[in-house]
């Protein structure tokens, strides 16, 4: 190449340099041409739009194809969420289509169930053995019978498919093993959750206080985006963890809180603020319901109080109360994501909704804003069938706040046969044996079924317990559901294919349809492809599929998002208010105002076995992705230093870990570091794979799913609070 | 004349290893093998810790060791902004030069040539900047042009305080590290 004509091509159409160029004495600006490269694409690549499937945050994303083969993938500039950067696991997203260990073929079972010996068969031989079987068990035990777990955007023709079908049994781990108690907490303060992706208005936020939450290490993208650029503006970050996190690693001020002590911490803070007069009064007094009684209800809670359940002296409680107080309304509790640790979590997110709420950042810039979304109607489905019986996982409202469906639940009632018989499992893109607690429920549950078939892109442990699996295309390779985004500025984002599927792979609407028609269900997909049924539902709303082929996404008006650029400050609790004290909570036998109850603890020579998550693992489903093992390819039991010491281990041992009821973990590498606290351990989720499929991954680290034999279930909604383990290590030899 | 370099804010980076995979998937690194890595250096005890998270890589050192032992001159200082490169076609896969490298930055390619970071120069030479600092999500990354002073990455130098790797070695790296503000 010439470099100097290049060069000066470049100067002069680098309409974006402006006048400065002309001072500079390098003629090639670093980061000037992207807009310039993507008009111009060099010959043989092309650019295609589409979102991500590598999480669910569905971050825009443009895709490179160079003489017809997938080369790699960046952010999506137009794009809200990636702002043009993805994350790592969205950069690696290549892997999934490259990935060696993908399902190729149809499979049906012909050994017994978890064997995993397979005869791979053709789409119309398998999905005529599921239909058999689902008519099968209609018949016998009515629709109700079969419950689908699902997991994204791509289960969307799936769930339509079942709610033709019959079954109200809709569910993903997601509410009861993740995020279901603090959109409840919230909810029953706020009237409204957080929502995905969050609300957070972290980019504006002068202090921001992370509970657990390891920003940075769990890589939903704009958060990690925007908590770099809160950082860069100075904001104060208070964080909160048994572990120095990344984002410990970068505070004003750490908390070493004791596992399990997070509520009497929260309600110190409350006190400080309330008793200092720190609090938001006129917020409080315009918006607020039942903040006397509330105040009544946490005067006991002092800082001295809660030093010796917490580990934090009283004075930095204050001090960091005062620091929250200080920047309000712009200090942000964040709320966090995976929240089911201790089975008060619901009532632990209600009281980070309540701090916020003394802060008055509900509703404000730096704290929570209102998301805005564009209208886009559904596709004019005929009515589905209503169900005879209601849902099975929550007989008689136990648990009276759970407004999802609880997995768990389901599959207590497989177990049980009670309120009624469940015989047949569908399962889309989750991996239940490493996303519900206690394994061996789950394969209990699972000798119950008539029929298990299992929707996935790599043979997963629940593949390998099923007795159809059906390969899916990756992301890449197919077309899914409009994403149509709550966020600040509302948006229409197309998931399109970029490259064909490798084998005999199938998109996901392609086998609801298929199977709605084997199950004579054909009236409930009208459309004949996935583009008539897209193009249908953005004619409606006045777009064109042509310009999000082109574009990959369509961005709505900005509206107002904060109360005081217009949003109408309404709740929609039962006061209308935000709720300090919850009549509804008293009501039906719960605190009104959260309460602290202390947490077992580790019996001697025992640890608290604490989990989360690596930037560039997405659960269960990476760990046969090439790119992304390259950089993480087994996962570490972190103990810390001065423990490990005294047991004789060093970084780079290797170990088994076994818990209280003498479950013993596969081989896991020891991380010997002052980065914890000595009574707690703690290891990255989704490895320690042992499906024969998984042949890169398979038996490469721990899984902590395995270990988490015990869970406390949340009274309020059912949730699975999954810190309450604890293990000791078996050295190797 | 231009000196290119990278400035990388520690104070920004959480270490998430988008700039490997990004490098890799640009660069068509093989499986097994990196041009650049995240290191987590941790001091003191708990909880009273200091971290620092970086992105490391060649330096492309103004002083570069890998260059001056190369038998064969396959290891080069690039016409342009100093970038220390290989000709693949010259290099015998004699491995002077990754014994030489203190940082450890390079590694024999399976087709037998030493390989390293390139600050993606084919990018930089079409305006665009490396991989790495154009997907890092945190945006802790700045690469430009030291002899100008108006440049990003010399501003930053001038406004904030720094450090390099191994500077006892004399090598004169062109990395920088930003340390926090507060």
């Amino acid at each position: 190449m010439n470099p100097i004509t290049r060069r000066r091509f470049l100067k002069i159409t680098g309409t974006s340099l402006g006048a400065a160029a002309a001072a500079k004495t390098l003629s090639v600006l670093p980061g000037t041409a992207n807009a310039l490269e993507k008009a111009a694409a060099p010959s043989g690549v092309q650019v295609v739009p589409t979102f991500c499937d590598m999480c669910f945050w569905k971050c825009g994303a443009l895709a490179y194809v160079r003489d017809g083969k997938l080369w790699k993938v960046e952010g999506n500039p137009e794009d809200p969420l990636s702002r043009g950067r993805l994350c790592p696991r969205g950069t690696g997203g290549v892997g999934a289509h490259y990935d060696p260990d993908r399902l190729t073929s149809p499979l049906l079972r012909r050994s017994s169930r978890g064997r995993e010996e397979w005869v791979s068969v053709t789409w119309d031989e398998a999905l005529d053995y599921i239909a058999e079987r689902l008519q099968a068990i209609k018949a016998k035990y009515g629709p109700e019978a079969v419950a689908l777990f699902s997991h994204g955007i791509g289960g969307n023709f799936l769930k339509h498919m079942m709610r033709a079908y019959g079954s109200p049994n809709i569910a993903a781990p997601s509410f009861a093993q993740c995020r279901g108690p603090r959109d409840v907490g919230f909810r029953l303060t706020f009237g409204e959750d957080v929502g995905s992706p969050e609300r957070t208005d972290i980019a504006n936020a002068r202090c921001l206080v992370l509970i657990g939450s390891h920003l940075g290490e769990n890589m939903h993208n704009t958060q990690v985006q925007e908590f770099s650029e809160a950082l860069a503006a100075g904001a104060s970050l208070i964080v909160v963890d048994p572990r120095l996190s990344v984002a410990a690693g970068k505070a004003k001020w750490y908390l070493p809180v004791k596992p399990g002590a997070d509520i009497a911490l929260l309600l110190a803070w409350m006190n400080v603020l309330v008793s200092e007069n720190l609090y938001d009064r006129e917020y409080v007094a315009a918006y607020g319901f039942g903040f006397e009684r509330f105040a009544a209800e946490i005067e006991p809670f002092t800082p001295e109080w809660a030093y010796p359940e917490t580990g934090i002296p009283p004075e930095v409680i204050r001090e960091t109360a005062r620091e929250m107080g200080r920047y309000r309304p712009a200090t942000l509790v964040h709320p966090g994501r995976h929240a089911t640790w201790y089975g008060d979590d619901a009532q632990r997110s209600r009281a980070i909704a309540l701090l916020n709420a003394l802060l008055g950042s509900w509703g404000r810039k730096g704290g929570f804003y209102y998301p805005q979304s564009m209208d886009v109607p559904a596709y004019p489905y005929p009515p589905y069938p209503k169900p005879e019986k209601g849902k099975v996982d929550n007989s008689g409202h136990k648990y009276p706040f759970a407004d999802e469906t609880i997995t768990t639940g389901i599959r207590e009632a497989t177990i049980s046969g009670k309120p009624y018989p469940v015989k047949g499992w569908l399962v889309y893109a989750t991996n239940l044996i490493h996303a519900l607690p206690n394994e061996a429920e789950t394969i209990r549950a699972l000798q119950e079924l008539d029929l298990l078939a299992v929707v996935d892109v790599i043979p997963s442990e629940i593949a390998g317990w099923a007795d159809v699996v059906l390969p899916e295309s990756v992301y890449l390779e197919r077309y899914d559901d409009l994403n149509v985004e709550w966020f600040r500025q509302p948006f229409i984002a197309l998931r399109q294919p970029v490259v064909s599927a490798p084998h005999n792979q199938k998109p996901n609407w392609w086998i609801a349809r298929k199977l709605a028609d084997k199950l004579g269900l054909g009236e409930y997909f009208p459309w004949n492809s996935i583009e008539e049924y897209l193009q249908y539902r953005l004619d409606k709303a006045g777009y064109s599929l042509d310009e999000l082929k082109q574009k990959g996404m369509i961005l709505g008006p900005k509206r107002p998002i904060y109360f005081d650029e217009g949003v109408p400050a309404e709740f929609a609790t039962p006061s209308g208010k935000i709720e300090f004290y919850s009549l509804q909570l008293a009501e039906r036998g719960f605190d009104p105002v959260p309460k602290y109850t202390r947490p077992a603890e580790p019996p001697p020579g025992y640890f608290r076995l604490l989990y989360g998550r690596a930037p560039v693992h997405s659960f269960s489903r990476t760990q046969s992705n090439r790119l992304l093992m390259d950089m993480l390819p087994e996962n570490d039991v972190w103990l810390n230093a001065d423990v490990a010491a005294r047991w004789g281990l060093k970084s780079g041992d290797y170990v088994r870990m076994k818990n209280q009821d003498g479950v013993l973990s596969n081989r896991i590498r020891v991380k010997a570091t002052q980065r914890i606290r000595p009574d707690c351990v703690y290891m990255v989720h989704g490895f320690g794979h042992t499906a024969k499929g998984m042949s890169f991954a398979r038996d490469k680290g721990a899984s902590d799913a395995q270990l988490l034999t015990r869970y406390q279930t949340d009274p309020l909604m059912g949730g699975t609070g999954m810190n309450v383990n604890f293990v000791t290590f078996e050295l190797e030899g | 004349m231009a000196r290119f370099a990278m400035v990388i804010d520690t104070r920004q980076c959480v270490g998430c290893m988008d700039c490997v995979v990004a490098c890799k998937t640009e660069n068509g690194v093989p499986e097994g093998f990196n041009r650049d890595w995240i290191v987590q250096d941790v001091n003191g005890v708990f909880p009273t810790l200091h971290m620092e998270i970086r992105s490391e890589r060649c330096n492309h050192c103004d002083n570069p060791p890998c260059v001056y032992c190369c038998p064969t001159g396959a290891s080069h200082v690039h016409d342009l902004g100093g970038v220390v490169l290989v000709y693949r076609e010259k290099c015998i896969g004699c491995k002077a030069c990754l014994a030489a490298c203190p940082y450890d930055a390079r590694f024999i390619h399976p087709d037998g040539y030493a390989d390293k970071c390139t600050f993606c120069i084919h990018r930089v030479e079409k305006g665009l900047d490396p991989s790495c600092v154009a997907v890092c999500p945190t945006y802790c990354m700045y690469f430009g042009d030291l002899d100008d002073p108006l440049s990003e990455v010399s501003q930053l130098l001038t406004s904030r305080q720094y450090h390099v790797l191994l500077p006892e070695t004399g090598t004169k790296p062109q990395i920088y590290y930003l340390l926090p503000r507060w």
